[in-house]
């Protein structure tokens, strides 16, 4: 049972921006469906009285009210930036060329 | 990108080929002092990068708790709107890489959003539209991208971008109407109309300022025509970028000529997001929407299920304020008037100031003379708000109380509301201290009358023949000799008395 295909690997690397070579594409696609086989066994144990769950633990409604906590300083969260300008993060420019 | 101007088709000409599909997306960003999964400040203007956390940074390991007032303040919009509220209900996250996105996915809600199927009359030509509301979700802002490099800040040819997370993870309601047929050629102004509608109403909540200038209400405009009596509708646009209600008129109006064009050329229209152009009021092509439509939703693992308990809806229910459509309805009754003045006063933004104006002990018939009069061709002429006019609505209520009281007249008024909106302080206080009440039968009157009379041997001997109205140019002159300060009736009264003797 093959459910993750080369293609899919490439469509899902490129949405999260990854570089891939043709090599790790086949052997992630082969990892993958391992792994998708590994999760498919819940489907067998499920049965139709047993609504799909998310989470594991039976709580709902978790909130917090609505107070001001202190934030960081800025100097602590540019510094994990790559780069910064005027107390801004810096990034590579958003539209290549080709768009 | 296509850079060539579009070409467009007159609007009446459009409707007499084509019929428009209308759908909005609106979004709100709530006023709450904390953000929506953390607890960082949300105060506007801050300077960049200031109110942000490992939650709203997205840092590994930083887990995220829902804000108690947004889901309220979600819910009570789904009530308002006669929505059904879920009861059970769950955060998605929404996949896509974009840099103002710091956890590469946007925590929003996909197939179980907090409330459905509410709708939304609007009044429009006299006539009543209802829009269907489909969704009412909640989710977070973004952070702000400032392009550098590029012409006037655009993203296009710039070299690079900053970005801004203060923003990011501040609580945003998104409202999604069902798609509108049926409008016609009022299809620019029932969108405008909804937006103004739902601005009001979630004004009254009191849950944003929804300031459009300041980005707290957007609106995304899909547009689609299809051909006259096909019962497919057409291929849609869905235009970003709309920050102000005229533009949302704008924008709708703009798109239908444009797609005319391209259907009576045979072409056919892209599903595609567009962009608004404020200053020419035209939309231009945007990122393809093919690419990005693939987020990859799946509930939030971080977040457990939102599972609001008839009680607690009721409590919501029962807190909701009286909204606007009823408050027009009750006000038009109290003060009697007639629909189109209502539209006048709510079209000016005056109905709350008159309506304080009211309460604050003025009839309503001089609460609107003032506010709809004087006081609005004075905001007209300094190009702001009435409500931003450095007039209270106690202040008018006393004016006209003056004026009723006798202690002024309108003249006076005008010029003690001058003294007003200088920082003079309130009406009385500028009577008491320029001396701008009017004159009662003093020495002063009586000389400046006697003066008149004597100044005007022509017309006395005129009223003396029988011409009495001639004595309205000797009320003239009084009323100049005295500064306007003087009481017209009185001074007539004191000419009559002096020249015809009775």
């Amino acid at each position: 049972m093959s459910s993750i295909s080369r293609e899919d690997v490439a469509h899902l690397a490129r949405l999260s921006r990854l570089a891939v070579t043709d090599e790790e594409l086949d052997r992630f696609a082969g990892q993958l469906d391992q792994v998708l086989a590994a999760v498919a066994r819940v489907g067998e144990a499920a049965v139709a009285d047993v609504p799909p769950m998310t989470h594991a633990v039976p709580l709902t409604n978790v909130l917090r009210p609505d107070e001001v906590t202190p934030s960081l300083s800025r100097d602590v969260v540019l510094a994990g930036a790559p780069a910064a300008e005027d107390g801004r993060i810096r990034v590579p420019r958003i539209l290549g060329d080709a768009e | 990108m296509t850079s060539t101007a579009d070409r467009l088709v007159e609007f009446d000409e459009v409707l007499t080929r084509y019929e428009p599909v209308i759908g909005l997306e609106t979004h709100v960003e709530l006023g709450t002092a904390s953000k929506m999964f953390c607890g960082c400040a949300t105060t506007f203007g801050a300077e960049p990068n200031t109110h942000t956390c490992p939650v709203c940074l997205g840092m590994p390991g930083s887990l995220p708790v829902a804000n108690a007032a947004a889901i309220e303040a979600t819910i009570k919009i789904g009530l308002a709107l006669g929505c059904r509220i879920a009861n059970w209900s769950r955060f998605a996250r929404k996949n896509y890489f974009y840099p103002d996105i710091p956890k590469g996915f946007q925590t929003s809600q996909y197939d179980e959003p907090l409330c459905v199927a509410g709708h939304l009359d609007v009044e429009v030509d006299g006539t009543t539209h209802r829009v269907e509301i489909e969704r009412v979700h909640l989710e977070e802002d973004t952070g702000k991208n400032l392009h550098v490099g590029g012409a006037t800040g655009r993203i296009h040819g710039a070299d690079h971008s900053l970005i801004d997370f203060n923003r990011a993870g501040i609580p945003l309601v998104e409202i999604v109407t069902r798609p509108v047929p049926g409008a016609g050629r009022l299809a620019p102004e029932v969108a405008r109309a909804y937006v103004t509608e739902l601005r009001e109403i979630v004004q009254a909540l009191g849950v944003s300022d929804v300031r459009m200038e300041q980005g707290s209400l957007r609106c995304d405009v899909n547009i689609s025509l299809n051909p006259v009596g096909d019962l497919e509708w057409g291929t849609r646009t869905e235009t970003k970028n709309v920050n102000s209600l005229r533009s949302v008129e704008r924008a709708v109006r703009f798109e239908m000529r444009r797609q005319a064009a391209v259907l009576d050329s045979g072409g056919r229209i892209v599903q595609e997001t567009r962009h608004f152009h404020e200053d020419t009021g035209t939309t231009s092509s945007g990122r393809s929407k093919e690419e990005a439509t693939d987020y990859r939703y799946f509930p939030e693992p971080d977040l457990v299920p939102l599972a609001p308990d008839a009680d607690w809806i009721e409590k919501l229910r029962a807190e909701l304020p009286e909204l606007p459509a009823a408050r027009r309805t009750r006000l038009q009754q109290e003060w009697g008037i007639s629909g189109t003045e209502m539209t006048w006063l709510a079209n000016a933004g005056a109905l709350g100031l008159v309506e304080q104006t009211v309460a604050a002990g003025a009839s309503p018939g001089d609460a609107r003379k003032w506010w709809l009069g004087d006081l609005a061709r004075r905001a007209n002429e300094a190009g702001t708000e009435l409500g931003e006019l450095a007039v209270t609505p106690a202040q008018v209520a006393e004016l006209v109380r003056l004026v009723n009281e006798g202690t002024i007249n309108d003249g006076l008024a005008r010029q003690v509301l001058d003294g007003v909106l200088a920082g003079q302080g309130d009406p009385a206080q500028v009577v008491e201290a320029q001396g701008l009440a009017v004159m009662g039968e003093s020495d002063e009157l009586v000389a400046a009358v006697e003066a008149a009379i004597a100044g005007a041997p022509d017309v006395i001997a005129k009223v003396k023949a029988g011409k009495v109205q001639a004595l309205g140019a000797l009320v003239g002159a009084v009323m100049k000799t005295t500064r306007g300060k003087a009481d017209a009736p009185t001074v007539k009264r004191m000419l009559e008395e002096r020249v015809l003797g009775s």
